[in-house]
């Protein structure tokens, strides 16, 4: 069980609803996210889910509603309010941000090592040798052959760039993660693989995160809340294992039902 | 028609007042790129506007002027420049570096140390250092503001991590006061210890990218590097063939066509200094 | 012995004297005038004073004679001259309704009220050499009919009388209008100081970036909702007498493009338009600036914008050529020093090659 600090969640959505014009992005979203915690948001495409994800990382700005994010410091900001300087500090050591697609989230043309040392070298580390070794140490954690550091991950494989967006994003040891789809678009086996390491590391370092995902498999092994979302707006949500062991709603139902058994 | 009278040193005053409130603020921001609003001169983008501007702003009928491109007051264009100024502000012009109260200069900071009654104003072409990682102005603009400098850094990784070396061998980026990254135009690396704690000032003029930035006399210069890959000092192997300093840039010459070379002072003022040769005021 | 090398003022100042002389060519042919460069290639001497952004007839034929016919030389020429002309103030913005019109043209309508008044153009010719022009030869005079004075009602207006095309954004009359030759261009920049960087760019490099919108790279579906050339009143706000001064006429030319519609939750479509202005009949220039205000409008009106036109920071970083040229020919300058020092660094990093390849040969060879 996770230990709860019940006055003090690390992330708060109080009414997020976004519109993009007319189209509704989605309504309505509140919940409560505490330290070391792991909440699913599972949807089909179009059910929001993406929105929700990136009003939460303040990449959108919301129609109604609001984020609050507890900083370092214990004081709980509404993100709007950030200044540039302080969201790019967020972006840049407490919070990670794994994007489906890993190019998006990688230095496609710099070695593996200076994308993982990047982080590092933002944060004032000078020292050259620690940099690669701490590099280096998160390759192999992330289960990356050593001799790969100085390559490029455009000559990776799609598992191991999104491997090494992960080292790249972890390497600061943030508080808070946030998934879109990590597994999306690569094989079975490899997700598979890609999955438990994800549950090893976020245990281990007792990592905030919030994943959007499409697998209810993904959130069964990742996380220990689930939000169902459909047309923008919340469904179900609950412990990951009761809602999808005895889902109460007739679309989560649908949604639980439709997984073909492994 | 009638020839046109032009102003002391080209501008009018007004424009050299605006350059003028952009050096002040360029010296009390050491390192930060002060946007201006620059003049098409009499010579092309790319060939010394921003440096024309920032002297011509600053020239009064005192000043002794010199003028260097790659360290010789003979090369074509360091001729064509201190010819504009000869013209259009009257001065006296030298190539004693010793002598200058300004010194306009590209790609090279003069062997002799300067003192604090002189000026050196830098030819720019790219202020920017984070150009060519990052492409837009408003991204660099957002860095800058925040010291969010690490992928200056990731470029001096890979270098380390692909040549063993940090391969920048000349605009080698400096930080100015432990505040802005700033570039110090295409001078070679050799050049870089020179900027720090200069008792002279600094000017740098960037025309065709109109932005103008300075370091203050006595300011802190320090090139980028890593604490176990130091920035080294360049050395040539070998002295001057002319007055055989082993201390100075050294340009390499063919002097015949089965590739035989020899290495001579780039700073000719310095080179004939030593050798006791010369001419006296302009040549 | 190697000396080092002296005398570069020399070299200048004959390379200078041998200019002027391939300049001015074989003496016993006649030397071109002002005037026979002002009348008989007008076009380029529109050109030049659009891109050297200087309406002098004279100074611009001086140029292009100064400059041997090099356009880009002779804008250049212009531009330095202006740099030293005072700034006495800003005029009142050109009424081109009211203007003295040349030539008017509407793609979008078969007829309107003024008609479509074809004037001197190129439009219709057939592109045949003619020898005829060789030699001196005698032209008549066209045949002219007296005008009937119709009012030519600018097309935009038509339309936006039915709210069919957007209104130009309402601003009022005192806001300080952007000026690039005082405040140096900054991004993201807004309409006033973008239309100023394209009415002095490179009328090539606009062309080509128009020209790539109809082509697929951010497509704006443009019609020619109107071209009109002619002289228009330059008007200037006197302080001391309270009105505006009439200070003369310029020769521009005006084109309103008609783009794809737009419309939104809270707005019925409407066209949206593009604009183009320029000194002299300079139709090419016009329109293609027309075609890539439309193009830098694209985030504004919620269109995806990912096309090089569409690029604020790529366009308007590298419309002038007085810029670029320079940046381009400064190549030509010395750069032996930077060079020395990545000659330097090659050698070493080629021995260290040679260390390296020569001790795994030798471990080859042991093994």
């Amino acid at each position: 069980m996770i230990e709860r600090d019940l006055e003090q969640p690390l992330l708060r959505a109080e009414g997020l609803s976004r519109w993009f014009g007319k189209q509704l992005g989605c309504r309505d979203v509140s919940f409560s996210l505490y330290p070391g915690e792991v909440i699913a948001v599972v949807g089909e495409s179009g059910s929001g889910k993406t929105t929700l994800l990136q009003l939460l990382s303040a990449q959108l700005v919301p129609s109604r509603g609001r984020v609050r994010y507890c900083m370092r410091d214990g004081a709980m900001r509404d993100l709007a309010s950030l200044g540039d300087a302080e969201r790019r500090f967020l972006f840049r050591t407490d919070w990670g941000y794994v994007h489906q697609d890993p190019a998006l989230g990688l230095r496609m043309s710099v070695s593996a090592g200076a994308n993982v040392g990047e982080r590092l070298m933002a944060i004032g580390w000078r020292h050259y040798g620690q940099i690669r070794h701490t590099a280096g140490d998160w390759l192999a954690r992330v289960e990356i052959d050593g001799g790969r550091i100085d390559d490029a991950p455009y000559t990776y494989s799609g598992g191991m760039r999104q491997r090494l967006q992960i080292a790249r994003n972890l390497v600061t040891r943030p508080r808070l993660v946030f998934m879109d789809e990590p597994t999306g678009g690569l094989d079975v086996s490899v997700q598979a693989r890609l999955l438990d390491l994800l549950r090893g590391l976020v245990a281990e370092l007792a990592l905030a995160a919030v994943i959007v995902t499409h697998d209810l498999a993904v959130a069964r092994l990742l996380s220990h809340r689930v939000i169902v979302m459909k047309d923008g707006e919340i469904v179900e949500t609950g412990l990951t294992d009761q809602v999808l062991d005895d889902p109460h709603q007739p679309y989560t139902q649908l949604l639980v039902s439709s997984v073909l058994p492994p | 028609m009638s020839a046109p009278a032009y102003n002391f040193a080209y501008l009018d005053e007004q424009t050299k007042r605006m350059i003028r409130r952009a050096i002040l603020k360029a010296i009390a921001i050491p390192g930060y790129q002060v946007p201006f609003a620059s003049r098409e001169m009499p010579m092309p983008y790319g060939w010394g506007t921003g440096g024309v501007q920032v002297t011509a702003a600053i020239l009064g009928p005192a000043d002794v002027l010199k003028v260097i491109d790659q360290g010789s007051d003979d090369t074509t264009n360091a001729v064509s420049i201190r010819k504009f100024f000869a013209k259009t502000a009257g001065v006296r012009t030298t190539t004693r570096t010793s002598e200058a109260t300004v010194i306009q200069t590209r790609h090279r900071i003069p062997e002799t140390p300067l003192g604090e009654h002189q000026v050196l104003v830098y030819q720019v072409p790219i202020p920017e250092p984070l150009r060519f990682l990052e492409p837009r102005e408003t991204e660099t603009r957002q860095m800058h503001a925040l010291a969010d400098y690490g992928v200056m850094h990731v470029k001096l990784y890979e270098d380390i991590a692909r040549h063993g070396h940090i391969a920048t061998t000349y605009a080698y980026p400096v930080k100015v006061n432990g505040r802005y990254v700033t570039d110090p135009s295409p001078t070679p690396k050799f050049d870089n210890p020179k900027m720090d704690n200069s008792p002279a000032l600094q000017l740098f003029g960037a025309g065709r990218e109109k932005r103008i930035y300075a370091i203050p006399p006595y300011t802190a210069v320090v090139s980028l590097d890593f604490e176990d890959h130091p920035f080294e000092r360049y050395r040539h192997d070998g002295s001057c063939a002319l007055c055989g300093s082993a201390e100075s840039f050294l340009d390499e010459v063919v002097i015949d066509d089965r590739g035989g070379r020899m290495f001579v002072c780039s700073d000719t003022d310095y080179c004939e200094g030593r050798r006791g040769v010369g001419e006296e005021g302009a040549p | 012995m190697y000396v080092a090398v002296k005398g570069g003022a020399r070299a200048i100042e004959n390379a200078h004297a041998l200019l002027a002389d391939v300049r001015r060519g074989d003496r016993s042919v006649a030397e071109v005038s002002l005037e026979q460069i002002s009348q008989q290639l007008a076009l380029a001497v529109d050109r030049v004073m659009a891109e050297g952004s200087l309406y002098d007839r004279e100074l611009a034929a001086l140029a292009i004679k100064q400059a041997r016919g090099d356009l880009i030389e002779a804008i250049f020429l212009l531009r330095a001259f202006r740099t030293t002309c005072p700034r006495l103030g800003a005029s009142a913005p050109f009424d081109t309704a009211r203007m003295d019109v040349r030539r008017r043209i509407s793609a979008i309508f078969k007829d309107l009220p003024g008609g479509q008044v074809l004037g001197p153009t190129f439009d219709y010719t057939h592109r045949l050499l003619d020898p005829g022009l060789a030699g001196e030869a005698d032209v008549a005079a066209p045949p002219v009919a007296p005008n009937e004075g119709t009012p030519m009602r600018p097309v935009a207006d038509l339309l936006a009388a039915d709210g069919l095309i957007e209104r130009p954004a309402a601003s009022s009359a005192d806001a300080a209008v952007g000026d690039l030759t005082r405040e140096p261009l900054s991004f993201p920049a807004e309409r006033d100081v973008r239309l100023q960087n394209l009415a002095r760019g490179d009328e090539g490099f606009l062309l080509a970036l128009g020209y790539s919108t109809q082509r697929g790279f951010g497509r704006t579906h443009p019609f020619a909702g109107e071209i009109r050339f002619g002289e228009v009143e330059v008007e200037f706000f006197a302080e001391e007498v309270g009105f505006a001064v009439p200070l003369g006429t310029v020769a521009v030319t005006e084109c309103q493009m008609v783009n794809q519609f737009k419309g939104s939750a809270t707005e019925a479509p409407r066209f949206t338009r593009g604009y183009g202005l320029a000194f002299g009949q300079s139709e090419r220039k016009a329109m293609s600036m027309a075609l890539v205000d439309r193009a830098l409008r694209a985030r504004e009106l919620g269109e995806e914008a990912g096309a090089p036109a569409q690029d604020q920071e790529f366009v308007l970083s590298h419309s002038d050529n007085v810029q670029a040229t320079g940046f381009v020919e400064h190549l030509k300058l010395p750069h032996y020093v930077d060079f020395q020092a990545e000659l330097g660094l090659v050698r070493r990093m080629r021995e260290e090659f040679a260390l390296r390849d020569g001790a795994d040969a030798l471990r080859d060879a042991a093994e």
